[in-house]
C-alpha cells in the first residue's frame, strides 16, 4: 500500500486544475501584456482567476496580487508593512516563535536593519495568547504577523481575535495562511485581516504560484523591479497556467472544504488515538484547535529520520522535525517552542492526511509506526537507559 | 537521486552487530541527544584482537549505517588495526555519505576509540604495545 501522508509539504495537482491549465500551455500561450488576441486571451484568464480567488477569500479582485508562492507573499507583506512603518517612524513588529522561515528570516533581516521584533511564546498547546499579544503592541508597532495555521503541528491561531485587536489599535495585521486556505474557513473581512499569504501547491494547485491579499488602501512595496505587471507591484511575465490552475484548485477546495474537513477530522482523531497507544509518546500541539489533516507526535528514545526511512520502506511518506532531516543541528524551532526538549524533539513524526485518506490507510499508518518505533527502540541506547532506570522518561 | 547509497541503506535496514555485550572489555559512548545522534560500542578483546563488537545507536539513517559498518570493519581485526580506523574509511566503505552527514562517520570512529580508551584504562600496559604495533603496520 502506498500512502502519501505529507500533504503539508505539498499536495497532488487536482485533475480539474490540470485540465484548466493545459490550454494556457498549449494553445493560448500568448504574453498577457501583448495586445493581440492570443495575448488578451491570457490576460482574460488571469483576471478571471483573480475574480475567482477574490470570491473564495471574500475579497475584491483588486486586492489580490499574484506571486510565485507563499514565501514571496510573506516577504512582500512584511516588507510592505516595514516600509510603511518606517515612513511613520514605527519600527516594531510583533510575531510568534513558530512562524514559517519565510516569515522568520524576513523579520531577522529587518532586525539587522534596526527594526525591533517581539517573538510571542506559544505555550504547550502551540497557540498564542491573546492577552500577551495585546500587551506586546506598542505605540511604534507597525505590524503584527501571526500565521493562520502552523505547518508542523497544525495548530490554528485565534486570527479573528488578533485581527480585531489590531484594528482597534490601528496596527497592520498579516497572516501566513498557506496551510489554512482551502482547508479551514478563511474570510479576510470577518477575520479582520489586512494582508494574507497563500500558496497554490498546498491546496492541490500547481507549485510556483501563490497570492498576496492586501486590503484596499495598502500600498504594496514591490520586491522585483521590471515591467508593470500586477499593477506595478510584481514585475515579470505572469505564470498564466499556474494562476489559472491555482484558481481552479482553490474553487474546488473551497467547495469540498466542509465535507473534507469533517471526514479528515474523524480520521485524524482515529490516528491520534492509535498513535497515543504507543508507550511514551505524545501529541504535539492542541488536540482540537488543529488542522483537520494534521497529526504530529513525539516518540521518546528514537530519532525521526530513521523512522521516516523505515516508514518509506513500508510505502508511507511522512516528515519529521528532527535535526537530521533538515541538515541542521537543531530540531524544529516549532517543537522547541512548545517546550519539547531536544532529546524528544528529535523523535518527531508529522503525518498530514490527504483528501483520499480512509480508515484502512490510517490503520496501516498506526500499525507501521508502532512496528518501526518498537524496532528502533530495540537498539537505542537512550531507550535502554530509560527502561533500565538510568534516565527518567520525559513522555 | 536517492538520499543515501545502496550500501548505506543496506546497513541501515539490516544493521550488523546490533546489541550489547554484557561482559564487555571496553564500552564507548559518544554524541548526545541534543545533536540527535548517540552511539554506544561494546568491545570484547581476546589476544589483542577484536573478538566481538556490538553497538546500539540512536540516530539517523547514516548514524545507524556508520555504526554498523564500523563494527564490520574492526570485527576480528587486531586491536592495532582497529586503532587506525578513520571516519573516512567508514564513509568510503559505505560508498560515501552526503556532506552534511559526515559527522555520523566521525561519531562511529570516536565511539570505537572511546571504547578502546575504556579498555586501556583497565589495561594500561596494552596502550603502548598496541600503538607501537599500529605504527609499524
Ligand atoms: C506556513 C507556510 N508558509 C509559507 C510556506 C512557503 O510556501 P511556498 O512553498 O509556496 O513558497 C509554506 C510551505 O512550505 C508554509 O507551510
Ligand atoms: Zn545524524
Amino acid at each position: 500500500m502506498n500512502i502519501y501522508a505529507d500533504n503539508a509539504a505539498t499536495t497532488k495537482l487536482s485533475r480539474k486544475a490540470l485540465e484548466e491549465m493545459l490550454p494556457y500551455l498549449e494553445e493560448s500561450y500568448g504574453n498577457p501584456s501583448s495586445l493581440y488576441s492570443l495575448g488578451q486571451k491570457a490576460r482574460e484568464a488571469i483576471e478571471k482567476a483573480r475574480a475567482v480567488i477574490a470570491r473564495c477569500m471574500c475579497a475584491s479582485a483588486r486586492e489580490i496580487t499574484f506571486t510565485s508562492g507563499g514565501s514571496e507573499a510573506d516577504n512582500q507583506a512584511i516588507l510592505t508593512a516595514a516600509e510603511l512603518g518606517r515612513k511613520a517612524g514605527k519600527k516594531h513588529i510583533v510575531t510568534d516563535l513558530i512562524e514559517h522561515h519565510a516569515v522568520l528570516r524576513t523579520l531577522a533581516k529587518l532586525e539587522r536593519e534596526g527594526y525591533e521584533i517581539t517573538y510571542l511564546p506559544v505555550h504547550e498547546n502551540g497557540i498564542v495568547r491573546i492577552e500577551e499579544l495585546e500587551a506586546a503592541i506598542r505605540e511604534d508597532t507597525c505590524l503584527v504577523t501571526v500565521m493562520y495555521a502552523n505547518n508542523e503541528i497544525g495548530t490554528i491561531q485565534p486570527v479573528r481575535e488578533i485581527g480585531a485587536i489590531c484594528r482597534k489599535r490601528g496596527v497592520l495585521f498579516h497572516t501566513d495562511a498557506v496551510q489554512a486556505v482551502g482547508h479551514i474557513p478563511v474570510n479576510v473581512a470577518e477575520d479582520n485581516i489586512d494582508m494574507l499569504s497563500a500558496s497554490a501547491h498546498k491546496f492541490h494547485g500547481p507549485k510556483g504560484a501563490g497570492f498576496l491579499y492586501a486590503r484596499k488602501g495598502i500600498r504594496l512595496s514591490g520586491l522585483i523591479e521590471g515591467g508593470a505587471q500586477e499593477r506595478g507591484k510584481r514585475a515579470g511575465t505572469e505564470n498564466v497556467a499556474g494562476i489559472v490552475g491555482m484558481a481552479a484548485a482553490l474553487e474546488e477546495a473551497v467547495s469540498n472544504r466542509e465535507a473534507n474537513a469533517e471526514k479528515l477530522t474523524a480520521l485524524r482523531d482515529r490516528l491520534i488515538k492509535g498513535l497515543a497507544a504507543i508507550p511514551h509518546s505524545a501529541l504535539n500541539g492542541d488536540a482540537e484547535k488543529r488542522l483537520p489533516s494534521n497529526v504530529n507526535f513525539c516518540f521518546e528514545g528514537i530519532e525521526g529520520e530513521s523512522l521516516l526511512l523505515l516508514l518509506d520502506d513500508r510505502g508511507i511518506s511522512a516528515s519529521s522535525g528532527s535535526a537530521c532531516t533538515s541538515g541542521s543541528l537543531d530540531p524544529s524551532h516549532v517543537l522547541l517552542a512548545i517546550g519539547r526538549v531536544h532529546d524528544v524533539a528529535h523523535g518527531s513524526l508529522r503525518l498530514t492526511l490527504g483528501d483520499d485518506a480512509d480508515e484502512t490507510q490510517v490503520d496501516e499508518i498506526i500499525r507501521a509506526t508502532s512496528d518501526v518505533v518498537t524496532y528502533l527502540r530495540g537498539f537505542s541506547p537512550i531507550w535502554r537507559d530509560l527502561t533500565t532506570g538510568k534516565k527518567e522518561f520525559i513522555l | 537521486m536517492a538520499l543515501y547509497s545502496e550500501k548505506v541503506m543496506d546497513h541501515f535496514r539490516n544493521p550488523r552487530n546490533v546489541g550489547i555485550i554484557e561482559d564487555a572489555d571496553g564500552i564507548g559512548e559518544v554524541g548526545n541527544a541534543k545533536c540527535g545522534d548517540i552511539m554506544k560500542m561494546y568491545l570484547k578483546i581476546d589476544d589483542d584482537t577484536i573478538g566481538d563488537v556490538k553497538f546500539e545507536t540512536f540516530g539517523c539513517g547514516s548514524a545507524i549505517a556508520s555504526s554498523s559498518m564500523a563494527t564490520e570493519l574492526i570485527k576480528g581485526q587486531p586491536v592495532s588495526e582497529a586503532l587506525k580506523l578513520t571516519n573516512k574509511a567508514v564513509a568510503e566503505a559505505l560508498d560515501g555519505l552526503p556532506e552534511y552527514k559526515m559527522h555520523c562517520s566521525v561519531l562511529a570512529e570516536e565511539a570505537i576509540k572511546n571504547a578502546l580508551d575504556d579498555y586501556y584504562s583497565k589495561h594500561p600496559e596494552k596502550r603502548k604495545e598496541h600503538s607501537d604495533e599500529s605504527g609499524k603496520l
